[in-house]
């Protein structure tokens, strides 16, 4: 199956050290369905942003210091005295926006169109790993400029593990190593933000190869049946993914170059103090979903339970969707439950920005502090939106499984069920596909 | 998929993530803010350098008698159009002690030079609030940064220190005013430990606009904002060339996937 | 989806748009290469100094307080730079030997711009060591300049290299008088 190559020099390499021929099979030759969306189009810029991100990262690292005299001011050096390095900072700290959003997108899309049901377990299991690894590196990396909502925000997120019983006190002063988030805390978050981005990298390459195990999922969720139903990666969806990249850096550069510091808090403009605290800690917006989920339990450790909870269930949620349709584009009464998660989602978001005593009044969009207004006080909003995120995993999706009465499912990718709703694009192609056979 | 509806859905999903990140990046903001119309906001937004000069000169002559600037070197000061011989002026008015003491070890006092930071009014935090009732002035270097909503603008806070600046008034009826505290609508909480620093012809500006306090007050937020992030044009500059070389990459791509793919649709 | 009808078996039509394909691809691929170039120049211009450094680029030195036959050493752009308060043997010493024979000629003349004070980066040109013989007690080497240590590199009255290892004199950094007692270096 050694590709022929045309260079000599490569054709000697390859057959001692087939890298190219792997590179030929895996990024090339290798078989996509071919009704991919542009949802499908996330992956890729996901693994774009790490790239975009380490690259970013490392030339900041050459600037940066971390000790708690001077990373502040190394900071401010960077964005007003190193050549471009105010648009390397932007690119990096927009850069965890983005990932983030990218990411989340392709969670989404995994959880509409059923990409974690089997043969797919482990490889969405892998990408829940990743992103526990994204958090951990976006936490550490908060810490980093050491403003007061990196040094507050890395007090609250390392008591989080006080309430484990007996031990978390000791945990805690393990991971500040000293009594207080300190110059030792400050180094090692330095140190393991500068690794963690590689450990990631050669988890994203496990995704891959389990990726590449069964083939890409797709948007009607059925497995492909033959070369008919599948196009070569390339060129097909290496400019799709080229133009899906041009839209996005659009997006990336909107926020780099006219909000650079939209996303991120003000208060981080002012060094920390650890004599001081911020009226108001809240954790970038990427966190707050589960930061509200965090605040809806009153008992600290169920809290810090519920959070850790949010994910874990995830790891199981294989298991919990049972049902035999993939796509969500078939099943009718998922597609309901499943929009109403995202907006759920946006909801806990909202929830995790304000404090827990505001309180948010009904058809206008106003969040204001508690006079008596008509309206439901954040805390119960989000408590209401904890119960649906877990009752989406743990009640509805079982439940699913057993109940709902699912559409017909296409036979084939290039031959679709006549007549069935939502394929009528596919209805059109059908006769030009005939021709193929 | 047609086009359309392709575009249509891809709006919706990019209006939608940004008003929920909007949303969730809206702080709160414990005061009115008036908003006030600056040269340096939109697309095209340049600073006026003859207001940076006039701000600096209300920085120099008003503020910097608490309020230090620590990230701001007089070699900046170039950058809002004073000339190399006028930085020079300026910062040999300071007398600084130089990082490295004599051959005793004794440490050596000089003149300022363009590459020293701006010299900050007091010793330490501690001498700061011991001349100021306790109260310590912040460093004025990212104030309007660190003050700003975080809204889609440089010019948010340019706004909030102009309310600041312009907000001293006499208490209302019964508010009661702690000792050695003014009472200032732009602040949050009303009380503000600053006595008013700016009053009518305060300053006298060289190229005779006439310096009333809401004119000093805009003219130091401008000088502030800049002072926050100078390199905030060369951002604003910079972006709109990535912007036209993203938009025509995005089209050719297009273009290219539509005729790679023509052939399976 | 009418724009795409034209049926693949055409030889014509496809010809045609082969080579509009080509056109196309070499359009994305120069404007994607432009792309990454433009996107790689700030990364790489962050690695030169900054402005900062650059600030600390040229340094003002007080020469009124160095006695005769005395010299000091200040920090230049991270090099230290000697100052030597010549005396007039060793002024004189310099000139009489611009005809030796030497590894890198050069006139004494075009050494300093006051005979009294020569200014150089105290660096030697071998590997880098930092010569003595700025202080009274360390060794001037045989010919009376500056001796390095880690070679044996001997440099003569008006810093030229006149033995050992080393191949070029001891470089003369550029330098202004804005005075009779200061000078800028850089």
């Amino acid at each position: 199956m050694a590709a022929n190559f045309k260079n000599p020099v490569i054709r000697w390499i390859d057959h001692r050290l087939p890298v190219f021929s792997y590179l030929h099979h895996e990024a090339n030759e290798y078989p996509t369905p071919k009704n991919l969306s542009y949802w499908w189009n996330f992956g890729s810029l996901a693994g774009f942003m790490l790239l975009v991100m380490i690259v970013s990262g490392i030339f900041l690292a050459m600037q940066y210091t971390p000790h708690v005299d001077h990373a502040f001011n190394s900071v401010e050096r960077i964005m007003r005295d190193v050549n471009y390095g105010w648009l390397l900072r932007y690119i990096h700290m927009n850069g965890a926006s983005m990932f983030f959003i990218v990411v989340y997108i392709h969670i989404f899309r995994g959880l509409y169109y059923g990409s974690y049901k089997a043969p797919r377990e482990l490889l969405w299991q892998i990408g829940v790993v990743i992103l526990l690894l994204m958090m951990a590196t976006a936490f550490m990396g908060y810490v980093l400029p050491w403003g007061q909502m990196s040094f507050w925000g890395a007090t609250v997120i390392t008591n989080l593990f006080s309430a484990i019983p007996w031990v978390g006190d000791s945990i805690v002063t393990l991971l500040w190593g000293g009594f207080s988030v300190d110059n030792p805390t400050l180094n090692r978050f330095f140190s393991l933000h500068y690794l963690l981005p590689f450990v990631i990298l050669g988890v994203v390459m496990l995704h891959v190869v389990a990726l590449h195990r069964f083939g890409s999922n797709n948007p009607i969720g059925i497995d492909t049946k033959g070369p008919q139903d599948t196009i070569p990666f390339h060129p097909y969806y290496t400019v799709k993914d080229l133009f899906g990249l041009g839209v996005f850096l659009i997006f990336y550069a909107y926020w780099v170059f006219y909000a650079p510091v939209t996303l991120g808090d003000p208060v981080n403009f002012v060094p920390a103090n650890p004599l001081s605290t911020p009226e108001h800690i809240v954790p970038e917006w990427y966190f707050l979903p589960f930061y509200a989920i965090l605040r809806s339990i009153p008992d600290k450790l169920m809290g810090v339970i519920a959070m850790f909870a949010a994910i874990a269930v995830l790891f199981i949620l294989p298991w919990l969707d049972r049902s035999p349709v993939r796509s969500g584009a078939y099943r009718p009464a998922f597609k309901l439950f499943f929009w109403m998660l995202v907006f759920d989602c946006a909801i806990l978001t909202i929830c995790g920005k304000h404090a827990p005593d505001w309180i948010w009044s009904p058809f206008s969009f106003s969040i204001a502090p508690d006079t008596g207004q008509a309206g439901i006080s954040i805390i119960s909003m989000g408590q209401l939106a904890t119960t649906y995120y877990f009752a989406y995993f743990l009640v509805i999706l079982p439940l699913l499984s057993i109940f709902e009465k699912t559409k017909p499912v296409p036979l084939s990718i290039s031959r679709p069920v006549l007549g069935a709703g939502g394929a009528h694009a596919s209805i059109a192609q059908a006769p030009q596909q005939m021709e193929k056979f | 998929m047609s086009a359309g509806s392709l575009v249509l859905k891809g709006v919706t999903a990019l209006v939608g993530i940004t008003a929920v990140l909007f949303v969730a990046a809206t702080p709160h903001h414990g005061v009115h803010v008036e908003k006030e119309s600056w040269s340096f906001q939109g697309f095209f937004g340049k600073f006026d350098k003859a207001q940076l000069q006039r701000g600096f000169q209300v920085y120099n002559e008003v503020c910097a008698a608490c309020h230090s600037l620590d990230l701001v070197h007089y070699r900046n000061l170039t950058e809002i159009g004073l000339t190399e011989a006028q930085v020079k002026e300026v910062a040999a008015a300071v007398t600084v002690v130089d990082a490295m003491p004599d051959e005793n070890g004794d440490p050596v006092e000089r003149p300022g030079l363009p590459s020293d930071p701006f010299k900050a009014p007091f010793a330490n935090e501690q001498a700061a609030r011991a001349s100021n009732n306790g109260a310590l002035p912040p460093d004025l270097s990212l104030i309007a940064r660190s003050r700003a909503g975080a809204g889609f603008g440089a010019h948010e806070g340019a706004d909030y220190l102009h309310g600041l600046l312009t907000g001293y008034q006499e208490p209302p009826a019964g508010f009661e005013l702690a000792d050695g505290m003014q009472y200032n609508e732009g602040f949050l909480g009303f009380q503000i430990a600053m006595p008013n620093p700016l009053s009518d012809g305060g300053v006298t500006y060289a190229d005779g606009t006439e310096a009333t306090v809401d004119q000093q007050a805009r003219d130091v937020s401008a000088f502030l904002t800049w002072a926050g992030e100078p390199n905030y044009e060369n951002r604003i500059y910079t972006g709109m060339k990535a912007m036209l070389f993203l938009i025509v990459f995005t089209l050719i791509a297009y273009a290219v996937k539509r005729r790679v793919w023509a052939k399976i649709h | 989806m009418a724009d795409h009808a034209q049926s693949p078996g055409n030889g014509h039509a496809s010809g045609e748009e082969g080579t509009r394909r080509d056109f196309l691809n070499l359009t994305a691929a120069s404007v994607t290469a432009f792309g990454v170039a433009s996107v790689a120049w700030p990364f790489i211009s962050s690695l030169n100094p900054s402005k900062d450094v650059l600030a600390l680029s040229s340094t003002e030195v007080d020469i009124s307080q160095i006695a005769e036959g005395q010299a000091i050493t200040v920090m230049w752009r991270g090099k230290p730079v000697f100052i030597r308060h010549r005396t007039a043997a060793e002024i004189e010493q310099a000139k009489a030997d611009d005809s030796a024979d030497m590894k890198d000629p050069q006139a004494d003349e075009a050494r300093a711009q006051k005979p009294e004070f020569l200014i150089l980066v105290g660096v030697c040109t071998h590997l880098g060591c930092i010569p003595l013989g700025q202080k009274d007690v360390e060794p001037k080497g045989e010919f009376g300049g500056w001796y390095c240590p880690c070679h044996g590199s001997a440099y003569d009255t008006s810093g030229r290299i006149r033995k050992g290892p080393a191949p070029l004199n001891l470089p003369v950094p550029e330098y202004q008088y804005l005075s009779d007692t200061r000078v800028r270096i850089g």
